[in-house]
């Protein structure tokens, strides 16, 4: 299953590689850090601080920049609403960086203070969450993975958790987040394969990325379908609420209330969250990209667009040492690495 | 001396039958409503109110308010989770003591302000939701408590009881724990009548020597400490520790529950079952929404609505009855 995942993702990057065509200057590695004159300086404003999550990200940046001998800080909103970054960002044009990393909370809202930045020459790359619609008020955009093929791909691992038969349900963040919107689209889009016909999606719920709704709303699934045999949870507070309410409730495969086979709890989730549930067997397999990996990837994209070693344009790649070459897709997007699955075989090895 | 064991009062019977109503009404529609699993649920959901909703009834007898319990939660709570997750040692009973005696100073300063400083209590409350949500950040370098850096022992407390794991987990049975203390407190105790007669008559409460001061300084340290041991039932039931999101908007929430179970915005009258009551109400109307699959906007509507057709009913019952 894993295997197939990658290598599809190796395909699809494959793919963009071979229509690469060279940049004006060559983008190597340490090009790049000797173009610098004087340490660029990158900010990364994540959705909200204290969100595990982000911190993977910054991680992974705060390692690339100091590869690339730019200077780098973190700074971002309590809360993740719509115009909460606006004055992050502002502050930090004020500051004078070079690049603004930010994961957007909002599509729309900050196109403004985007196109204010850039007439000043600062860089914008989108983090993990594009501006949809809105491409072309940031110069590029990191995608931990290719969320065009998540929503498949998080079926897929379902049906091989449920043997491809039964009656699940979707608990996801809020009602307008664009992510994981997407996602459930392509979810429905791929469960019409007649590989998937024996799957049924039965409700779509919101957690709004709360512990106390989204334990709520599992709860609930619990109740309006007894013969529920999955829960699918793309989000890492709702997965771990799910979690918590089948472990509650004994509900989940072999539990003590267990109906038939059981529910089935998965999505994505980060591993040091879950470990517990996936050694308890209360889940059985979860998927998530590597936040760190995709920080890495962004510090490349980030200092080689500031000191013009990259040129954010469709068809381009540069090198990321360890990762080899990354292009940029449809919308200046680069994709860092294909989906990783976490069960109690391999969780141990990762950390985030 | 009856008076003392009535456990529900006339004032009370509204809620009783508007729970009655909603539970009928919900079961009509959603028949799955009448299981284990969503008592089970609405039990879970309300033991952190319970604990919140006791001290923030004491307040609210003397005709004071306490709008910073969800702030007092979050700082109390994040501070236990950052000392299990930094000094394990402490143990889960240890971390419990902290957050209590946490919780209990926050509330000796709102006590301070308001009844030494004589700041209101609307105002210098919320002077402290903010300030001390910000300290939650700050302590926290905004950064979140996760489940595995907590003891198993902690989470087990909302799945284990005392009878093994049956519908009444640990938390529940501190919840009952709380109301009973507070019961017995309100009704046996001489501040306990104090309290009531400051919110009936404060100058006649003085004029009889009652110490106004001193007792109004208690209930807010109460309510600290309530907002303390709910921090750590939180972190109990969720097992993630958000400084963002632990006890955010929990005051609103707690307020209603208080209210809607018949203490009387004017002070002076109301009852721990009363409360209780509001409590499971306001539960079991998140549940009902959840399970009747209504759009979440209505959930906060839904309270809001409920706090007026309590106020309203209370104002109705002192005109008809109080001057009797």
């Amino acid at each position: 299953m894993f295997r197939k995942l990658t290598l599809l993702l190796f395909l699809v990057t494959g793919t963009t590689s071979c229509q690469k065509r060279e940049a004006a200057s060559n983008p190597g590695t340490t090009s790049v850090a000797a173009a610098a004159s004087g340490p660029v300086r990158v900010v990364y404003i994540p959705k909200n601080t204290g969100n595990p999550y982000f911190n993977g990200v910054v991680a992974g940046l705060e390692k690339g920049c100091k590869e690339l001998g730019a200077e780098f800080f973190t700074t971002g909103p309590a809360n993740p609403d719509a115009t909460s970054q606006i004055p992050f960002i502002k502050d930090q044009v004020q500051r004078g960086v070079n690049v603004i990393c930010i994961s957007p909370n909002s599509s729309d809202a900050l196109n403004q203070v985007f196109d204010d930045a850039r007439t000043r020459g600062i860089k914008v790359v989108t983090v993990n969450t594009d501006l949809v619609g809105n491409e072309s008020h940031r110069d590029a955009a990191v995608y931990p993975c290719d969320f065009d093929t998540l929503g498949a791909s998080q079926i897929e691992l379902l049906g091989s958790l449920i043997h491809y038969e039964g009656r699940f349900a979707i608990l996801s963040s809020t009602t307008d987040a664009p992510d994981q919107n997407y996602w459930i689209q392509g979810m429905k889009e791929a469960l019409k394969n007649s590989k998937y016909t024996r799957m049924e999606l039965v409700d779509i719920v919101y957690g709004d990325d709360k512990p106390q709704k989204s334990r709520t709303e599992a709860e609930g699934l619990l109740t309006k379908y007894p013969d529920l045999r999955a829960i699918l949870a793309p989000t890492s507070v709702g997965i771990e609420q799910a979690a918590k309410a089948v472990e509650a409730a004994g509900v989940y495969p072999g539990g003590a209330n267990a109906r038939g086979r059981g529910v089935v709890v998965t999505g994505l989730g980060t591993p040091n969250q879950l470990r517990r549930y996936i050694k308890d067997n209360i889940i059985t397999a979860v998927a998530l990209w590597s936040p760190p990996d995709e920080g890495y990837v962004s510090a490349y994209v980030a200092v080689g667009l500031a000191t013009d070693k990259i040129t954010a344009q469709t068809g381009n790649s540069f090198d990321v040492p360890g990762f080899g070459r990354r292009g940029f897709g449809k919308n200046n997007l680069v994709i860092a690495g294909p989906p990783l699955i976490f069960t109690k075989d391999n969780i141990d090895q990762y950390n985030f | 001396m009856n008076n003392r064991w009535r456990l529900v009062e006339v004032r009370e019977l509204p809620t009783l039958a508007l729970w009655v109503l909603i539970c009928a009404v919900t079961a009509l529609v959603q028949p799955k409503f009448l299981t284990a699993g969503v008592f089970r649920s609405i039990l879970l959901w309300i033991p952190l109110l319970v604990v919140v909703a006791m001290g923030e009834m004491m307040v609210m007898l003397t005709r004071g308010v306490d709008v910073s319990v969800g702030s007092m939660m979050g700082l109390a709570g994040m501070a236990v989770g950052i000392a299990l997750r930094d000094h394990p040692g402490i143990g889960v009973y240890g971390a419990m003591v902290l957050g209590i005696a946490l919780g209990a100073t926050l509330g000796a300063v709102n006590g301070l302000l308001i009844a030494y400083g004589n700041v209101p209590a609307i105002v210098a409350t919320l002077g402290t939701l903010g300030a001390y949500r910000g300290l939650v950040h700050i302590v926290s370098r905004g950064v979140q408590v996760d489940e595995y850096n907590l003891p198993r022992e902690l989470g087990r407390w909302s799945i284990d009881g005392p009878f093994g794991q049956t519908l009444v987990p640990w938390v529940v049975v501190f919840a009952i724990l709380a109301a009973a203390g507070t019961l017995l407190f309100l009704r046996f105790t001489r501040v306990g009548r104090d309290i009531y007669a400051i919110g009936g008559n404060p100058e006649a409460a003085w004029l009889r020597g009652i110490p106004v001061r001193r007792v109004t300084f208690l209930v807010y340290v109460l309510s600290g400490l309530g907002s303390g041991l709910a921090g750590v039932l939180y972190a109990s039931r969720f097992g993630t520790i958000n400084p963002a999101a632990i006890g955010s908007g929990f005051e609103l929430i707690a307020i209603s529950a208080v209210v809607v179970g018949g203490v009387s915005v004017f002070g002076g009258s109301g009852t721990v079952a009363g409360v209780v009551l509001g409590c499971l109400l306001l539960g079991t109307i998140s549940t009902a929404l959840t399970v009747l699959n209504i759009a979440d906007a209505w959930q906060g509507t839904t309270y809001g609505l409920v706090i007026l057709v309590a106020v309203i009913f209370d104002h109705w019952m002192g005109t008809r009855f109080r001057k009797a």
